[in-house]
């Protein structure tokens, strides 16, 4: 089942004029946004598709822009979001892309500051639906068909024991799990795709435990 | 997972059974998945209403899109009931001033609740907005209404599609109006079986409609298939009042309108390169939005 929610259905309350092209877009910036865990001072955010094609139109720039200063969907500064960006010292740079995407509305969005960078691919699905297909050179291979968490954590024995088992004690079901890092003993992740709907305690949950760095929705 | 329905028979067959409102079964499931109490769910829905309320006010006061495609519509509409010459009659012309209303306001990246998507966002609170006026529903009963539009389109997206760019403007202002109309038959006081009736009427006769929209844009003509939805709704429920049957049961109908947006050619699904996009006015509006030379966006 997509979708799980009578929300997903009636909702979201969001910013005209598009669910796939406006609200999803707000929502790839702004997982961008939770990922890095700070402002980034840069963005470098690259369109294909559909999203390449009609971006003006749809206000996909101001809404990828406005996740990034981390706005949710129903948040009416988005349509301020690029002066927003300059008060706060954000800047950006939109690049359209002519390559096919596998999915009509990809962004490939590149963020940073001066202690570190990240880069992020995020495709939205429609309904204001998103999923992050890739992170920092990571692929990650969500079957679609069910929420999925991402946890970036340090690279220690038990992290992965503690994360299903606040899961397990929370009535959660993993139906799907990937581990990945990039050198021994450094950064890690972790997709998780459960059965069930994941809520802000889950997430607050598991961003408490040790060794964990950062936690986001990577589908809803 | 605590889903208690997953298709229109198991909705219907429940209804009947427990002898409760569609509406009420959809609260219920929400309240077993998200592990949500009633109140917390009910109160998201209200809020929900409230922006819907405020998109059709602020769209009544007229509008203009950046593009400057659409705006203003749902004002002319309304100054046209006023003038007591409407031949539809004026219910019906008020819910299609009030989808107009919405989308108008979306077009204008003004504030929407998407119903199941913001290009479809009209029809469900302009019907209700308009219905609101014949049969004084309380506020309960008025969230009740997004209950069983959401019931109704929960089953199509899970069994079918809710986007326009994988099975055209069917799974978008098709899904609102049919999921509208079987709202309006509960709220006026018809059976489960005849909102589900109801649902399949309006969804027979938005098989096929194809997603065209020119330049890409939420506008046009998807402000106006929202008008349409908004009357094809009332007509529907109306029907279904009277005792009208579908003769094909809805979950087939819902599978049909599946099977025909997968083999609808993708110029056809939302990428803007065929039908009304692809017309010398739409290619030229394109081209002069977009700043494109017109023998650039020329695609077929």
């Amino acid at each position: 089942m997509k979708f799980r929610s009578v929300f997903d259905i009636i909702g979201p309350v969001m910013v005209g004029p598009s669910s796939s092209h406006t609200a999803g877009a707000a929502r790839i910036g702004r997982v961008a946004r939770t990922l890095f865990g700070r402002q980034p001072e840069w963005a470098e955010i690259r369109l294909y598709g559909s999203f390449a094609e009609t971006y003006k139109g749809h206000g996909t720039d101001v809404a990828i822009v406005g996740g990034l200063l981390d706005y949710d969907t129903d948040d009416e500064r988005i349509r301020t979001a690029f002066e927003e960006a300059e008060q706060v010292g954000l800047k950006f740079e939109f690049i359209t892309e002519s390559d096919e995407p596998e999915h009509p509305n990809t962004a490939k969005v590149r963020i940073g500051d001066a202690k570190g960078e990240m880069e992020l691919t995020g495709i939205s699905i429609g309904g204001g639906k998103m999923e992050v297909t890739e992170l920092n050179g990571f692929t990650l291979r969500l079957t679609g068909h069910y929420p999925a968490l991402l946890i970036v954590h340090h690279d220690r024995p038990g992290v992965i024991a503690s994360v299903a088992n606040a899961l397990a004690a929370d009535g959660i079901n993993i139906a799907h799990m990937e581990c990945g890092r990039k050198e021994k003993g450094e950064m890690a992740l972790m997709v998780i795709e459960v059965d069930q709907i994941i809520t802000d305690s889950m997430i607050r949950l598991i961003t408490d435990l040790d060794n964990v760095t950062q936690v986001s929705i990577l589908a809803d | 997972m605590d889903i208690l329905f997953s298709t229109v028979k198991e909705l219907v067959g429940l209804a009947e059974e427990s002898g409760r409102p569609i509406s009420e079964l959809m609260i219920e499931q929400e309240m077993q998945i998200t592990k949500r109490s009633r109140e917390e769910v009910v109160a998201q829905m209200e809020r929900n209403l409230e922006v819907m309320e405020e998109a059709v006010e602020k769209g009544l006061k007229g509008v203009s899109s950046t593009s400057g495609l659409t705006g203003g519509d749902a004002v002319l509409i309304q100054n046209y009931i006023k003038s007591g010459k409407s031949l539809s009659g004026d219910l019906l012309l008020d819910a299609v001033s009030k989808a107009v209303a919405t989308n108008e306001v979306n077009a204008a990246m003004g504030m929407i609740c998407a119903t199941p998507t913001a290009g479809a966002a009209g029809i469900v609170p302009g019907t209700l907005f308009a219905v609101k006026n014949k049969l004084n529903p309380t506020r309960e009963q008025m969230i009740n209404f997004l209950f069983t539009s959401g019931a109704f389109g929960f089953v199509v997206a899970n069994n079918a599609s809710i986007s326009g760019a994988a099975g055209g403007c069917q799974a978008e202002t098709g899904s609102a109006a049919s999921m509208a109309a079987a709202a309006i038959v509960e709220m006026a006081g018809g059976t489960p079986q005849q909102s589900a009736d109801a649902f399949s009427i309006v969804m027979k006769n938005m098989l096929g409609l194809v997603c065209d929209p020119v330049a890409g844009l939420v506008e046009v003509p998807c402000v106006k298939r929202n008008a349409m939805g908004a009357a094809k709704a009332l007509v529907g429920a109306d029907m279904a009042l009277a005792g009208v049957k579908s003769v094909i049961p809805t979950d087939e109908v819902i599978e049909a309108m599946h099977r025909i947006g997968r083999s609808m050619p993708s110029a056809l699904r939302e990428t803007a390169k065929g039908g009304l996009a692809a017309t010398p006015t739409g290619k030229r509006l394109e081209a002069e939005i977009f700043g494109k030379k017109a023998e650039e966006s020329v695609v077929d």
